[in-house]
């Protein structure tokens, strides 16, 4: 029990700090779009640069 | 002269030598849209990003500093097929997209508790009726705790928030007996967990937390999503003006960077988008989206000209007086004022909700606190029996009742072509008996079209397409939209206040005045079938043809107006334009009320002689001249065409050419109105069956749990039949 709840809560947490993090870096701001990213074709778009880069301000 | 385009307005500095913009994009639907302009955009020499949002139709783009300019882009996505126009986004906006990520937030805590407390949870519920040592179970209890209150202080402020100010302003709303709810629920389980009691609620206040939620963030997600592409069409109605910087040199400059003092060209065909005063130029104007009035007035140095004014024929200058958000017509400025401040009187349904709901609840937990000590119970069982009727009746399922249906309507109406500015005008549209039109660019479409093609020969009509496409006559664009003429003849000439004149073939081709084309007996005739229309004449070689221009009815209108009929709804015509013309509307829809003439003061007397009758009645307009009326009514509706004033006083927006979504808008606004009624009567229901339970203090957080996600998931699921509108109404399309 020592061992095993703080390991269940702390999994629990992190996943809650990924969806913080996530919300944080955008990723909830087009969700539509998301969908779609997801079964497109994985090509590169620039070649000048890496395409995850944040994009709201 | 040729402008240049100057969008340097919208760019932001990024530093480090990059620049960011957002552009709003029309077309953008699918996924394959959304590839191909990133790629076209990012094949670019210097473009670092290039982003399409799908869910806003915009694009975000960041650029090194240097070579590139804003209207590159825009070029390239019209290469590409797509309009493009830079946009930047509104105060109004940004706050709702905070508010929603804070929302989101909010859940994302809630949600999280919720899973683990639930963990903790059914190992208790089951424990209990088998071997769990107390200890275990408190310990258990302890760390339910430790995650649900930090987590309902979190998560619950949107609630707690509301509440408090709803108190402070001596009103309840449905956040007050929530918020105490949740309070008691958290507060009597920490003292019972204390008293190593056998229950404990943590998981029921942090769900009902969660649920709530959810209701809320779909609520807020929705008007966003409403608001950004009411956003999108603003950009793309493409505002900008011809400035001139210096003494001759002019750029195309968006309204936004425009000063009051700075003087403006504006070009025959061109619509103003500052108010302002002519200091050179005659010409004649079209100010139908101001006054509703359609007979051109003349404007020469001296005249006012308003932001919505249509150019005819003379290129005019204009001292602006105030740009995009200045003053106006100080009578319709000062009249809507009041109607605004009249307006906020109306109670939502959820508020009259709550003021019944909350002292009810309140009265009942109280009686059974009393009930139980009178019958000889302690007061700690007694006060335990109290909070769990507390507890069961928290207005979950009441919480969801509305904001759900709402949002499943607002989506529908969305996807139909309407979008909603307020919150609550669903419920107020729903209510409607009565509905006042306004004439021009309400009945009628906004743009002039010619209403004799058909009896014009096919290739006659053609050519005076082709002729008209070199003329920015706003006739002349009608003809050439019914001939559906893409290419200009080439070697045209226009003469100012006339026509334009060209050569086919060795013939010579002239298109405007009947003068300028020797047609006049033609269109004398004319003139006796149609008193109404504006007359274009075309002369080609010989043969000659009068084009009779006006503004159209709406395709549909005539049927909405049966429609109307059979919803048992009233109707009638108000319009700022002369008898004759009103009139001819009035009787071509079979419109038995109408008046003509009509001042924006007129219209909101009307507005009030209704009120005092009992009606409820809907404005539908679109000028400038409807603003107050449209804040006066109790809910109003403009064409996306509207005055930006009067899109702006509108509750609901709607899209396109047909006048249907007025039909569309109240079918599903009586729809949703049964149905969260309906909801609130499921609630009712619910706690009919529960509250007996609670008084007995037979409630175990067990059958809490089940029975609040019970009722919420009943709601939720009545909710979503609100997508559909029962078979009989209009069929769209």
């Amino acid at each position: 029990m020592v061992i095993l709840v703080p390991l269940a809560l702390g999994l629990g947490l992190l996943g809650l700090l990924a969806f913080l993090w996530s919300l944080k870096n955008g990723q909830f701001d087009d969700l539509e779009g998301a969908a779609w990213r997801a079964i497109l074709d994985d090509e590169p778009l620039a070649e000048n640069e890496p395409v995850e880069r944040r994009t709201s301000r | 002269m040729q402008a240049t385009r100057d969008f340097s307005h919208y760019v932001t500095d990024l530093g480090a030598g990059l620049q960011h913009i957002d552009l709003a994009v029309e077309g953008v639907n699918c996924a394959g849209c959304m590839s191909k302009i990133e790629r076209g955009l990012s094949a670019m020499p210097d473009v670092t990003l290039a982003r399409v949002n799908l869910t806003n139709r915009r694009v975000a783009l960041e650029w090194k500093e240097g070579t590139l300019d804003p209207s590159n882009f825009i070029d390239r996505l019209a290469e590409l097929g797509y309009k493009a126009y830079p946009f930047h986004a509104a105060n109004a906006e940004t706050v709702e997209a905070e508010q929603s990520r804070f929302l989101l937030r909010c859940l994302g805590v809630a949600a999280f508790a919720t899973m683990n407390v639930m963990m903790l949870s059914v190992p208790v519920w089951s424990g209990n009726v088998s071997d769990m040592l107390p200890e275990q179970r408190d310990f258990f209890h302890w760390l339910s705790a430790l995650i649900a209150l930090p987590a309902a202080a979190y998560a619950g402020r949107p609630f707690f928030l509301s509440a408090y100010r709803a108190l402070r302003a001596r009103g309840v709303n449905m956040d007050v007996p929530i918020s105490i709810g949740v309070l008691l629920a958290l507060g009597m389980s920490l003292v019972e967990t204390a008293n190593h009691a056998e229950h404990a609620y943590f998981d029921a206040a942090i769900m009902l937390l969660t649920f709530l939620l959810v209701g809320r963030y779909l609520d807020q997600s929705m008007r966003r999503k409403t608001r950004a592409v009411a956003g999108n069409l603003a950009a793309l109605k493409a505002e900008t003006a011809t400035k001139f910087i210096g003494g001759s040199e002019i750029a195309e400059v968006p309204v936004a960077a425009i000063d009051p003092g700075d003087i403006v060209l504006l070009r025959p065909g061109e619509r103003c988008a500052v108010d302002g005063t002519v200091i050179d130029g005659r010409s004649e104007v079209d100010q139908s989206l101001i006054t509703g009035e359609t007979v051109y007035a003349r404007a020469q140095s001296g005249t006012a000209v308003y932001a919505g004014t249509l150019n005819i024929s003379g290129t005019l200058r204009i001292r602006v007086r105030a740009a995009s958000n200045g003053t106006l017509l100080s009578e319709i400025s000062r009249l809507l004022d009041n109607a605004l401040q009249a307006r906020s009187r109306y109670i939502r349904l959820a508020d009259r909700a709550s003021r019944l709901y909350a002292p009810l609840v309140h009265v009942t937990a109280l009686l059974t606190v009393l009930g139980w000590v009178l019958l000889g119970a302690g007061w700690h069982d007694a006060i335990v029996a109290g909070v769990a009727v507390l507890i069961i009746t928290c207005p979950c399922a009441l919480g969801l009742a509305i904001p759900t249906v709402q949002t499943v309507a607002s989506g529908a109406m969305f996807r139909a072509g309407v979008l909603l500015n307020s919150a609550d005008a669903i419920e107020r549209v729903a209510d409607v008996d009565h509905i006042i039109f306004d004439k021009t660019g309400t009945l009628t479409l906004p743009d002039l079209e010619v209403v004799n093609a058909a009896g014009v020969p096919e290739f006659v009509l053609r050519r005076a397409g082709e002729l008209a496409l070199a003329s920015n006559h706003p006739a002349a664009g009608a003809v050439a939209r019914a001939a559906n003429a893409k290419t200009p003849l080439v070697g045209a000439s226009e003469e100012p206040g006339q026509g334009v004149r060209g050569e086919v073939g060795g013939v010579e081709v002239r298109l405007g005045r009947p003068g300028f084309c020797d047609a006049e007996q033609l269109a004398a005739e004319c003139a006796t079938t149609d008193g109404e229309a504006s007359l274009v004449a075309f002369s080609f070689g010989d043969r000659k043809h009068v084009f009779c221009v006006r503004q159209a009815l709406r395709a549909d209108a005539r049927t909405v107006i049966s429609e109307l009929k059979k919803r048992n709804i009233t109707f009638e015509i108000l319009s700022g334009d002369r008898e004759g013309a009103v009139g001819a509307v009035a009787r071509a829809l079979g419109v038995e009320r109408w008046r003509a003439g009509v001042t924006p003061a007129d219209k909101i007397a009307r507005i009030e002689e209704l009120k005092r009758d009992g009606y409820k009645a809907m404005m539908v307009g679109d000028g400038l001249n409807d603003a107050p009326s449209l804040a006066a009514a109790h809910v109003s509706m403009s064409p996306i065409s509207a005055a930006h004033l009067s899109q702006a006083t509108a509750d609901l927006v709607f899209l396109g050419k047909p006048l249907a979504p007025v039909i569309t808008a109240i079918d599903f606004s009586r729809k949703a109105s049964h149905l969260m009624r309906q909801n609130l009567w499921l609630a009712v229901a619910y706690n009919l069956f529960a509250v007996p339970i609670a008084i007995g203090g037979l409630v175990t957080p067990l059958i809490a749990a089940v029975a609040m996600s019970g009722s919420s998931l009943l709601v939720m699921l009545n909710a979503l039949r609100g997508r559909r509108i029962a078979d009989g109404g209009m069929s769209w399309k």
